[in-house]
């Protein structure tokens, strides 16, 4: 057997055993945001490109799946396609405008976009304000499956997450995932070789917007709830924070970081605003100490030992 | 194990008193609010401190059952909230959960408290859906709601001459829903409305908009904001001159810890609609003085709202001889409130807590007699008048 699949195995083992030992709404939250932090990798570890905009992605759906499941009355797979949908139109409008530029104005761009998406929702009836919308149901998945037992919703979340990653490992390991990462590397040479870099970019930053929006219509399914904390900026700093932590350009890395990071907001919750200090700790004694993140660091650490 | 074993013992020796239907041997009851954001103040350890006071009352034991008070905070974000409150009820087994500011935080966990059974005192949020569109067999609207801030000052302001009026409102829904319902209670009690304007959400410079209400010469000029936007607000207003020169300012979403940190020089002239104030009468301030002497401030109407709520709550389970929700819910509904908060206040079949609420003045530096004397009465509104009749609230408890 392939070596590498072991650390896969195991990790499919402990995710089908968690919910037994741990909470399964908490561990539910750490799948969304892990499959959030992957998308968000997907652009800044293999394409290069820093967004600062993914909650809007992410946020959008969110509320995109919740109305069109409380209001509409549409069924949750359903709810699920449109907030996906509805990302990758966000996804396309924005990486349309933002790929044009790089480094800091590229990131600028799209924290721009996404806090017009934000005041959107402020403003717009539909999202209800500051209070969200609240109460989704959890509607029975394909009329059978149902979602209303945690334990349930628990493994059906598992599998959106888990096919996500593949198609997540998949793109990056195809040849389409090595030329963005010949477009990180060097795009003048890229396009050089014959590449059109921008609409691998763009592509690259639809599929991120996509993925990003499956993670937050699946919280909205979770939580029963779509506020205004999903699409604020602070969300698209947290995202940004997991994928570094746990490293930047790996596939487990993001996994490892939102593990690292929900765990701290949900345990440490009783510290408060400290929460916020501690993150900032982290973050500083990463970029300093760990430039590769948690992941990074033991593959690493891995492959000196081999040598 | 140790409080079960000695649960279980006292069970066994007062057997014969009450067959208690306690589950988990233990009255848990969890106070979730912000413990360290703009709500603190107004919450945060004082609600913890004003619950753990009502336990106290009753010895700390309901039939014979310790009672433990657990908090946390919810950091104002609904999903933080819920997930707190999910943990709670599932794996920690809390009983009753109070308190709770922020209305999208207090609305999430209404759905999870009617959910899963459990009783939900909600004190510290305003929305008045909570006993509307999303009402519970479980959920009790302690303190104060929207309807009755933009309802009280509207409506005790006209009466008390202040009949022209211009909005300042907070360009969202929360503040959208403030102007109107004032601006209807304003017009049906024959006032006028002159005029508005929005100002974006977290503004720290009002001088164009406090200019434009100057400029319009109207008697009362509304703060439909909360939170950093009416302390702002507030005090450029007093920077301009304007309760100075005769326009009075009325705070609809204002607490006695916001004028406390404002100071009496900035706030004095501000009007306020509360339901609680620490210096009404002898037994609010014997009660206030208690809290004073462990929190180092006076308790809000939130605080004082959770006291009387909890209080209510653990007489309840007492009477109904079980913590099952059913049973003390519907005891709680079937008796009257009496303590030191509330006289003979009942509970509306929508849980609405049915209770006078107060028209305040913030009094100017010169009649304030020391620390904490801010307010002075203008008018009180009764239950009947306070909140918005049962029918119109559309909650689907109500036939």
């Amino acid at each position: 057997m392939d070596r590498r699949l072991l650390p896969a195995i195991v990790l499919l083992g402990v995710a089908l055993a968690a919910p037994f030992i741990v909470y399964p709404v908490f561990l539910m939250k750490v799948l969304c945001f892990a499959l959030f932090a992957c998308a968000f990798n997907l652009l800044i570890g293999y394409v290069g490109l820093v967004s600062f905009g993914h909650a809007a992605f992410f946020g959008g759906a969110a509320y995109i799946t919740a109305y069109s499941v409380k209001v509409w009355g549409w069924p949750t797979e359903a709810g699920l396609l449109a907030g996906i949908a509805v990302a990758a139109l966000l996804g396309l409008a924005f990486g349309a405008i933002a790929i044009r530029r790089q480094g800091i104005y590229f990131a600028m761009i799209t924290l721009a976009l996404s806090q017009m998406v934000f005041f959107f929702c402020l403003q717009a009836k539909f999202t209800g304000g500051e209070d969200g919308i609240q109460s989704i149901p959890r509607r029975p998945l394909f009329g059978v499956i149902d979602l209303k037992n945690e334990l349930t919703l628990y493994y059906v979340v598992l599998a959106i997450v888990l096919s996500a990653f593949w198609l997540i490992y998949r793109t990056v390991h195809s040849p389409f995932g090595q030329v963005l990462k010949s477009i990180r590397e060097n795009e003048p040479r890229a396009v050089s070789l014959g590449y059109r870099a921008e609409h691998y970019k763009l592509l690259a930053f639809v599929l991120s917007a996509a993925l990003s929006g499956l993670a937050g219509s699946l919280k909205s399914v979770v939580f029963q709830l779509a506020s205004l904390t999903d699409v604020q900026w602070q969300m698209s700093g947290e995202v940004i924070l997991m994928t570094l932590v746990g490293g930047l350009g790996t596939i487990f890395g993001p996994v490892v970081g939102a593990v690292v990071v929900i765990t701290m907001q949900n345990y440490l919750a009783p510290l408060g605003e400290w929460v916020l200090v501690i993150q900032g700790v982290i973050f500083v004694v990463v970029v300093l100490a760990f430039r590769r993140g948690i992941v990074g660091e033991i593959s690493a650490w891995l492959s000196r030992l081999r040598a | 194990m140790k409080s079960f074993v000695a649960g279980l013992s006292t069970a066994l020796l007062l057997a014969s008193a009450a067959q208690a239907q306690i589950s988990d041997n233990v009255i848990k009851i969890g106070v979730m609010n912000d413990q360290s954001g703009l709500y603190a103040n107004i919450s945060g350890q004082g609600s913890v401190l004003a619950a753990r006071m009502a336990a106290e009352e009753v010895g700390g034991k309901v039939l014979n059952m310790p009672i433990e008070i657990v908090f946390a905070d919810h950091q104002n974000k609904p999903d933080v909230g819920s997930n707190i409150v999910r943990t709670w009820i599932d794996t920690d087994k809390v009983d009753v959960i109070a308190d709770v500011p922020t209305s999208s935080v207090a609305l999430a966990v209404q759905q999870i408290a009617r959910e899963k059974k459990r009783i939900f005192l909600i004190s510290g949020a305003a929305s008045s859906d909570l006993t509307g569109k999303a009402c519970s067999p479980y959920g009790f609207h302690w303190t104060y709601d929207t309807y009755m801030l933009a309802n009280g000052t509207g409506n005790a302001l006209v009466r008390a001459g202040g009949d022209s009026w211009f909005f300042l409102t907070a360009d969202y829904a929360f503040g959208h829903a403030l102007e109107r319902d004032t601006g209807e209670s304003v017009k049906a009690s024959g006032g006028k409305i002159l005029g508005a304007v929005r100002h974006p959400l977290n503004t720290s410079d009002f001088s164009s908009f406090l200019l434009q209400a100057q400029a319009s010469k109207a008697k009362i000029i509304g703060l439909a904001n909360a939170g950093g936007d009416t302390i702002n607000s507030i005090k450029q207003a007093a920077e301009f001159g304007i309760v100075a020169g005769g326009q009075r300012l009325a705070g609809l979403l204002v607490f006695v810890t916001d004028v406390h940190s404002l100071g009496l020089k900035t706030a004095q002239g501000l009007v306020v609609s509360e339901s609680f104030y620490w210096d009404l009468n002898d037994e609010t301030r014997a009660w206030s003085k208690k809290f004073m002497e462990r929190q180092k401030a006076m308790p809000t109407m939130v605080q004082a709202g959770v006291y009387s709520a909890v209080r209510h709550y653990l007489a309840a389970v007492k009477d109904a001889g079980t913590d099952d929700a059913d049973k003390v819910a519907a005891k709680m509904r079937s008796s009257r409130i009496n303590d030191m908060f509330s006289k003979n206040a009942e509970i509306r079949a929508d849980g609405r807590v049915l209770r006078d609420a107060f028209l305040l003045q913030v009094k100017s530096p010169a009649e304030s007699k020391g620390p904490w004397d801010y307010y002075k009465l203008l008018a009180t509104i009764p239950a009947s008048e306070a909140f918005r009749p049962l029918k119109d609230g559309g909650c689907s408890l109500v036939n």
